[in-house]
């Protein structure tokens, strides 16, 4: 039996290195079917490493506070431009260093705005973000000149600023900016700091940006008396659902709201390690699909075998004729023809994995020279995988032509013309 | 016995038309027998050998191999039966296309069940039949006297009990016709049954009995009195 086999896959092999044109097109289906996959399954694990660790890097310790009763899948009302008062300053104080919230490292409340910046002659329209509290521990990030604000200086609604470093070059070039003064809506400001260049992270230019006190963003910009949002972190993503339960807690108390459903709330609560499941969950689904519409074109090449192999049963119907007068079963035959489409889908298998590997690496090359952090990954499951299903596609499609063989009459075959 | 044969008719049946190709058929050849069978063309002389060696099967009668009535054996054991007991030469030769002469002798023994060495058994069989300095050509390398005694060997592999042969001289010229003959008279001398379907009385004399059939009838049925001999160089005594 296995002597037989391995005979078997002797001559098939021997006939497709033989009439290596007419194997390779036979091949072909099979060959761009899992080279697509191989390319999907590469480019698809590339771009969801390019997200995660953008998320990696921007934390998966992050809370952020937004107002307004939202499915927290969905949108934030915010985010569909709808206006909501309900988060209030007091609201991140009574946070901040809250003992009965012992694992939030920090917290930072926000009113952010589009404004346009003038230093002398020069004006820049960027994002005036009014942040204040643990700054640094949740946000990140480094000075590259001066000094921060201090929480007298939010206090005292103090008319200071520190500038991101894509502004401090639009506005003074190569000349300091520490000690000099900006107007936003004609208000003067004392720039007091500079921030080191850092890049964008997710959605958010870090660089594009200032940095102005909470208190002096709603009262003198934009005469507010209410948060977009609140920005905070646990000291340990394994607090995580327990810190936001606390704040919950602490807000709902402050909101009078008793229901601890959360269908009252008039505030959302997010975490970031929720985010990054969400993201991974979306982006495989989406990798496994499309990589499954590319397996469709496999499905495709099998039948294109079958195809093939039913005109070589044809062809070669003296030959099985031969065969049983020999002595060949049925079942002899059955694995013969077996065999070789097997061999034949397999070997298109490797084929594919190899030409697939190839494209993607060459893509992953073009990619990182456009100045993306990309690896260049193949995983070992999606070869198995690959040959698999190459494999099985040549059971599933050659089972047909090879019972067909096997019924042939002896004489009948013997006869054929 | 090793053949009975009794009542055995076989006809075609395509669409309402019925062709009766044997009409009923009653003989026996005994072990170690050398029996010619000839007849017209289209006489149906193929169609009994295709029966005889279990490739195809009567509409009716009975047919006994080896004491067991074929009509009861199922597709795996007809083919058992014809990988271990019956080797079988074409009028067509038959060999295996782009596949060499060692290979195409050592087909049967890929079916086998016993436990032989495939290229020791099928190189010494080639040997034995002269064409031990072929084992490497291709079948479209050698003429048709080599074909038909690659055929041979590839009939002898398996050491049968029988051996049918259709016409194995047909497609040769005379002299290579006689080196074949010889063969068959050395397996026949060693104890070979041999079965033979042949349109040429003098190839036909090479066997102890001759049965002669026409339109699917056995016409004749003798002994051979003056039994022919070649000499082993291809020339006639
Ligand atoms: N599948 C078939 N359907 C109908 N008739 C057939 C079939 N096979 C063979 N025959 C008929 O059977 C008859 C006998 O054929 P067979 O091949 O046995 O003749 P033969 O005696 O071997 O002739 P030859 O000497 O030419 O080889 C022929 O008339 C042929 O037409
Ligand atoms: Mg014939």
């Amino acid at each position: 039996m296995i002597n037989f086999v391995k005979q078997c896959a002797k001559a098939s092999l021997a006939s497709l290195l033989a009439n290596k044109t007419r194997s390779f097109l036979t091949m072909l289906g099979i060959i761009i079917g899992v080279a697509a996959v191989i390319i999907i399954m590469s480019l698809g694990a590339g771009a969801q490493n390019l997200i995660i660790s953008q998320i990696k890097s921007f934390g998966t310790n992050k809370i952020g506070i937004l107002p307004g009763k939202a499915d927290s899948n969905g949108p934030p009302a915010s985010a569909l431009g709808i206006v909501i008062t309900s988060l209030k300053f007091e609201d991140a104080q009574a946070l901040r260093n809250n003992p009965n919230i012992p694992h939030l490292s920090g917290v930072v409340a926000y009113d952010n705005s589009s404004e346009t910046l003038n230093y002398q002659n020069a004006s820049y329209t960027t994002s005036v973000q009014g942040a204040s509290g643990d700054y640094f521990t949740v946000e990140g990030g480094d000075l590259a000149d001066g000094r921060f604000f201090t929480d007298a200086e939010e206090q005292a609604t103090a008319h200071v600023v520190v500038l991101g470093d894509t502004v401090k070059n639009e506005l003074f070039g190569d000349s300091p900016a520490v000690g000099a003064n900006i107007k936003i809506r004609n208000h003067i400001f004392q720039v007091i700091g500079v921030m080191k260049k850092r890049g964008t992270i997710l959605v958010q230019n870090y660089d594009d940006m200032v940095i102005i006190p909470n208190q002096t963003m709603r009262k003198t910009v934009l005469g507010i008396d209410y948060l977009n949002f609140i920005r905070a972190t646990v000291d340990n993503e394994s607090n995580m659902a327990e810190t936001v339960a606390e704040i919950k807690e602490v807000l709902r108390t402050r909101h009078a709201i008793t229901d601890q459903s959360g269908s009252s709330d008039d505030f959302n609560v997010r975490n970031s390690a929720d985010a990054l499941a969400l993201i991974t969950t979306v982006t495989n689904a989406l990798k496994f699909f499309l990589a499954a519409m590319a397996g469709l074109s496999l499905l495709v090449g099998g039948i294109g075998i079958m195809n093939i192999m039913l005109v070589a049963v044809n062809e070669r119907t003296r030959e099985i004729g031969l065969r049983k007068a020999v002595g060949a079963s049925n079942a002899n035959i059955i694995l013969q023809f077996l065999i070789e489409t097997i061999i034949i889908t397999t070997l298109g298998g490797l084929i594919g994995i190899i030409v697939g590997a190839l494209i993607s690496f060459l893509a992953s090359l073009i990619i990182k020279s456009l100045g993306y952090d990309w690896n260049f990954s193949i995983s070992p499951s999606s070869v198995i995988m690959a040959l698999g299903v190459s494999a099985t596609i040549g059971l599933i499609f050659g089972i047909y032509p090879a019972s067909k063989a096997s019924r042939l009459e002896p004489v009948e075959a013997l006869r054929y013309e | 016995m090793l053949i009975e044969v009794k009542n055995l008719v076989k006809e075609y049946r395509n669409e309402d038309v019925i062709t009766s190709v044997l009409r009923g058929l009653n003989f026996e050849i005994k072990k170690g027998e050398f029996v010619s069978i000839m007849g017209p063309s289209g006489s149906g002389k193929s169609t009994l050998m295709h029966i005889l060696g279990l490739l195809d099967r009567p509409t009716s009668g009975v047919y006994k191999f080896d004491g067991r009535n074929t009509e009861n054996l199922d597709d795996n054991e007809l083919a058992m039966m014809r990988n271990e007991k019956i080797g079988f030469v074409f009028q067509a030769f038959n060999l295996l296309p782009r596949t060499n002469v060692l290979e195409n002798v050592k087909l049967p023994l890929l079916y086998s069940k016993k436990k032989i060495d495939a290229e020791t058994r099928a190189k010494k069989v080639l040997e034995s039949v002269g064409l031990g300095h072929r084992l490497e050509y291709f079948t479209n390398q050698i003429s048709g006297g080599e074909k038909q005694r690659v055929a041979i060997a590839r009939a002898l592999v398996n050491e049968p009990e029988i051996i049918f042969a259709d016409e194995p001289t047909g497609n040769l010229d005379s002299k290579s016709g006689i080196q074949v003959m010889e063969i068959f008279q050395k397996l026949n001398d060693a104890g070979h049954t041999i079965i033979l379907v042949t349109h040429e009385t003098a190839t036909a004399e090479y066997a102890d009995r001759i049965i002669k059939i026409r339109d699917g009838e056995i016409v004749g049925d003798e002994k051979v009195h003056n039994k022919r001999r070649g000499d082993g160089n291809g020339q006639l005594k």
